[in-house]
């Protein structure tokens, strides 16, 4: 997918996160959400291996050893953040306080039940955190593209591969629409200034139901 | 006040057929020079209890590709091609357990519990073969607690009691793991005496560390 693709998707998820929330970003789309994220609304990132208030990369020469973010990438800790240790790092998930997480997905179903982990056969690099933050955080947002690889949709009527979490994801957001998980069903709110609502139908594997306002981003 | 070892005498007692919890997340408090030494001393069929692996061929990737390793106990593999490969030949036993699930896992055996009951991996793979059970008409998966012989954690500070510090994200799973084996060998950059590290800044408490090892400065 384009760079202004990925960005677009970002920054349509950095405009739900509210003030002095705290937010977990998977690796890949969700990593770009950080971007947009706007300065004085006291939004912290939560950073699963130990701290909340995740910055950005620091400067050459400037890393330190013991700061890594989820990645394993050299991190720096902002103003207003804090350290622990896991077991409180995944009681800060588990314990429902952590407002949002924003995940990549290999398949999201009608039921909002995610599929992020493995390919069986394929792909087996293992669990980490994902169970955990789709089971504990308040609101799960899925960041990814609308199609697979092959061009196939990766929002179907039931997910095939392995689940990372049953009936857990609120909104899905991808580079062609805004897709709200409620129990009727999913609802498609906002769609791409490029597509039309009948691309996303095509390109969608689960039955949408078209909001009433149809919004753009 | 603890024995002071080098990395070789540190793991004198380690045998063939040892279960270890090593600390850190990737290379990020991860104690490298005992499981260098533990690699040079050659013992084998080793359970090894870790979060993940190194990127880098240093630790316990080590181990693994040298084959001493028969099961690795963790949430993360994807960071090195190795284990899927001693996977696929049968060399290596897996268990995944979630991040979160493994270090409470952890927590459980040290603090004495008989296990922990939690939501995540509900409805998943994870579920197979565990009991569910509903609490206040809430569904959660037991999980059963996890122990080791030994584990080897990294500070980067300690006294001679071996009350020690772990800066930032380097106290990742060692905080549990201390409580939850039955020798705990402790590496650390900075040896003090009793005294002189804060008592407010102790990450790991003296009453779960064993042996201390003296290590240099990463960088």
């Amino acid at each position: 997918m384009e760079d202004d693709k990925r960005a677009r998707i970002a920054r349509r998820i950095a405009k739900e996160l509210p003030e002095n929330s705290i937010v977990n970003l998977g690796i890949g789309i969700p990593t770009l959400v950080t971007d947009y994220i706007p300065e004085g609304k006291g939004i912290l990132l939560h950073s699963e291996n130990g701290f909340l208030g995740l910055g950005p990369a620091p400067a050459p020469g400037k890393e330190d050893p013991t700061l890594v973010n989820a990645g394993g990438q050299p991190a720096t800790i902002l103003p207003g953040g804090c350290c622990f240790d896991s077991s409180m790092s995944f009681a800060i998930i588990r314990g429902k306080h952590l407002d949002f997480t924003i995940l990549g997905a290999l398949e999201v179903d009608e039921e909002g039940n995610l599929a992020n982990y493995t390919i069986p056969g394929k792909f087996v690099p293992g669990i980490g955190g994902a169970m955990d933050l789709s089971v504990g955080a308040k609101n799960v947002v899925i960041a990814m593209e609308h199609v697979n690889k092959n061009g196939g949709p990766k929002i179907v009527k039931k997910c095939s591969l392995p689940l990372t979490a049953a009936r857990e994801v609120n909104l899905i957001v991808t580079d062609m629409a805004f897709i709200r998980v409620t129990p009727g069903g999913l609802v498609l709110e906002e769609i791409t200034e490029d597509t039309t609502v009948e691309e996303v139908i095509k390109n969608t594997g689960a039955k949408l139901i078209i909001a009433e306002k149809l919004g753009r981003f | 006040m603890k024995p002071i070892r080098t990395p070789q005498q540190a793991v004198e007692n380690i045998k063939d057929g040892a279960s270890i919890m090593v600390g850190g997340f990737i290379s990020c408090g991860r104690p490298v020079p005992v499981l260098e030494a533990l690699f040079e001393k050659g013992v084998k069929n080793l359970t090894i209890i870790s979060n993940d692996t190194e990127k880098e061929e240093t630790g316990i990737i080590k181990l693994v590709r040298a084959g001493r390793v028969s099961k690795f106990i963790g949430s993360f593999i994807g960071m090195n091609r190795i284990m899927g490969e001693k996977m696929n030949s049968g060399e290596l036993k897996l268990e995944l357990s979630p991040q979160g699930t493994f270090v409470e896992r952890i927590r459980a055996a040290g603090a004495g519990l008989g296990g922990v009951l939690t939501p995540t991996g509900l409805g998943t793979a994870i579920e197979q073969g565990k009991e569910v059970m509903t609490i206040d008409g809430r569904r959660f998966l037991l999980e059963k607690p996890l122990r080791a012989d030994f584990a080897i954690v990294r500070a980067a500070k300690a006294d001679k009691y071996g009350n020690a510090f772990a800066p930032g994200s380097s106290k990742n799973f060692s905080v549990a793991m201390i409580m939850a084996a039955d020798c705990v060998i402790l590496e650390t950059e900075e040896l003090v005496e009793p005294g002189e590290l804060d008592p407010e800044k102790v990450t790991f408490p003296c009453v779960f560390v064993d042996i201390l090892v003296p290590v240099s400065k990463l960088r």
